[in-house]
């Protein structure tokens, strides 16, 4: 088997008592949507932070295409190919969309060091800005300034960002939180159409869309994975059923 | 647009009436007014630099007026050291605080908020101290500048109408400048990171570096004020680097408008302007000022040049 894209190995990372990261260990192949499931609580954004360093874990390691990134700052492991969406939306609220997006590009476009030609007419990242916010459907926005928009084309504007980056393996942190019936089904068809060209990390809440567009599903259940599979066997799982059905009895008594 | 209008409007009668300062000086005999305005205008260029990083890197140092006194004490010492010329004494005062700046910004940068306010202004307080212990140098009484600096003929700065005409190129300059830096590359980086710096990481950027590289920009250009403030009193003291100076700069930026271009030169206008008329009316100027001040940064968000804004747009 060829080298996966991402390996996670026996991440652990624990908050006071409590160990948020159990002994995690995953791999995403090249081409591969993986989807990360979980109650509340189980500790899908720490994992998620781990991966994109915003939090240092205590134990294990991070690869990426071969190359241990366990240590590396943010900004180094996007430079390296690796692009996120946040859970809470995350974006630079008093520029417009395409400088939002411009930006992302900027940064992966040669030096930012640049302190006299305007930036806003450089060509080539306008094009690439363009190109991306056409692919989340949201050219028509792209002058306007961020803090105008919807819930929902902040949502879509944060894959544009992210894809803008030309990344190898995008970390999608619930890129469905918060819309509408309508506006979940676009982003589930956008996705679909986006992994044909980049490999997806979903951490998702939305069960129909993770069935739907995941090749293969990882369930993490206070912060250990109990399951692994393709979605067909995670949907089989007793383990998986007793976890999601049992949730609220759980929490009760512990 | 008529709201951009009001505020365009308002800065081109400004730039036009800096600009004819002299001419109306000469010509109604007035002197005072020229002395006023090349101070006012040495000040707008101190608030300008400061708005660089205030305003557009959203880095509030209140250490500011440090860049004052390490420029014009380079201009100062070298001229008791017999150094005159201009051509070496500018260019040790910019590199003077061009250094200052990067020590104090990369130990500043590894904080943030309230710590970065206070730590810029415990170095300041710290630079003001030293120049209070440079007994050959006047120590707490300060140094006088008995010789402007010399531009080999190029320029006199014993000349008024001279002195206040390079203090004006240089103030413009340096708005050009933070005009570009404003639209290039870097300042949309640093504009960023004023934003939302998790993002600007996200998306690869390292913060700290293009904050570094503002914060010196910004102090190397407050310098050259410096120099310029030296030579216009003739006298240096540890007194243009006390914390209240700093927090007059501030109070410059946010009154005309932090992150705009000209809104610092009209926040230093109307600033100093003030005070000097306030002052001829009652020697208790403060307690009118104060208020005043207070009113314009409640009402007017943005400072003069939001409220221009909003008046235009009606």
């Amino acid at each position: 088997m060829a080298e996966p894209l991402l390996r996670v190995e026996k991440l652990v990372r624990r908050f006071g008592g409590i160990t948020a990261t159990d002994n995690v260990s995953l791999d995403v192949a090249s081409g591969e949507l993986h989807a990360i499931i979980g109650p509340n609580g189980a500790g899908k954004t720490t994992l998620i932070s781990q991966l994109t360093g915003h939090l240092e874990p205590h134990s294990g390691s991070v690869s990426l295409g071969g190359r241990d990134i366990t240590y590396l700052p943010a900004y180094r492991r996007c430079a390296l190919g690796l692009a996120r969406s946040f859970q809470i939306t995350s974006l630079l609220l008093d520029f417009t969309a395409a400088d939002n997006v411009a930006l992302a590009a900027q940064a992966h476009a040669g030096t930012s060091f640049r302190f006299f030609a305007n930036a806003r007419k450089e060509r080539g990242l306008r094009d690439a800005a363009h190109a991306a916010l056409d692919r989340v459907g949201l050219l028509h926005r792209a002058d306007v300034v961020v803090s105008k928009l919807s819930h929902g084309e902040r949502r879509e504007l944060e894959l544009a960002v992210a894809l803008a980056s030309k990344p190898k393996l995008l970390l999608l942190d619930e890129p469905m939180a918060g819309l509408g019936v309508t506006e979940s089904q676009r982003m589930v068809k956008l996705l679909q159409e986006l992994r044909k060209e980049v490999s997806i990390v979903l951490v998702e809440h939305d069960m129909p869309a993770v069935f739907a567009l995941a090749d293969r599903i990882s369930v993490l259940v206070y912060g250990r994975v109990i399951a692994s599979g393709e979605p067909a066997a995670i949907r089989a799982n007793e383990e998986v059923k007793r976890a999601y059905l049992g949730e609220q009895h759980v929490v009760r008594h512990v | 647009m008529k709201g951009l209008g009001a505020s365009k409007a308002v800065t081109a009668l400004m730039l036009a009436g800096l600009v004819l300062l002299p001419l109306y000086s000469q010509l109604s005999g007035n002197i005072f007014i020229l002395t006023l305005f090349t101070r006012i205008v040495i000040l707008a260029l101190a608030a300008a630099s400061l708005n660089l990083i205030m305003g557009y890197g959203g880095m509030m140092s209140f250490g500011h007026a440090a860049y004052l006194g390490i420029g014009g004490y380079a201009v100062g010492i070298l001229a008791q050291e017999g150094v005159g010329s201009g051509f070496i004494q500018f260019p040790v005062a910019l590199a003077a605080s061009a250094a200052y700046a990067l020590v104090i910004g990369a130990l500043s940068l590894r904080t943030r908020g309230v710590y970065f306010i206070m730590i810029t202004l415990a170095f300041a307080q710290m630079a003001y101290y030293v120049a209070s212990g440079l007994a050959r140098y006047g120590g707490d009484d300060g140094l006088t500048v008995y010789k402007r600096s010399d531009f080999s003929g190029l320029i006199n700065l014993s000349n008024r109408t001279q002195f206040y005409y390079l203090c004006l190129v240089c103030l413009l300059g340096v708005i050009f400048v933070i005009w570009r830096i404003a639209n290039s590359r870097f300042g949309l980086v640093v504009q960023g990171l004023r934003s939302n710096e998790q993002r600007m990481q996200a998306i690869g950027f390292p913060a700290k570096r293009y904050q570094l590289a503002c914060f010196v920009i910004s102090g190397t250009m407050c310098g050259l004020a410096g120099a310029l403030l030296a030579n216009n009193t003739d006298f240096v003291s540890p007194a243009v680097m006390y914390w209240t100076r700093s927090g007059d700069l501030m109070v410059m930026v946010i009154l005309g408008g932090m992150g705009t271009l000209f809104g610092p030169v009209m926040g230093a206008v109307v600033y100093l302007l003030l005070e000097e008329f306030l002052s001829q009316i009652t020697e208790y100027w403060a307690l009118i000022m104060g208020p005043l001040l207070l009113l314009i940064v409640l009402f007017g968000r943005g400072g003069i040049m939001g409220l221009l804004g909003r008046v235009g747009r009606g």
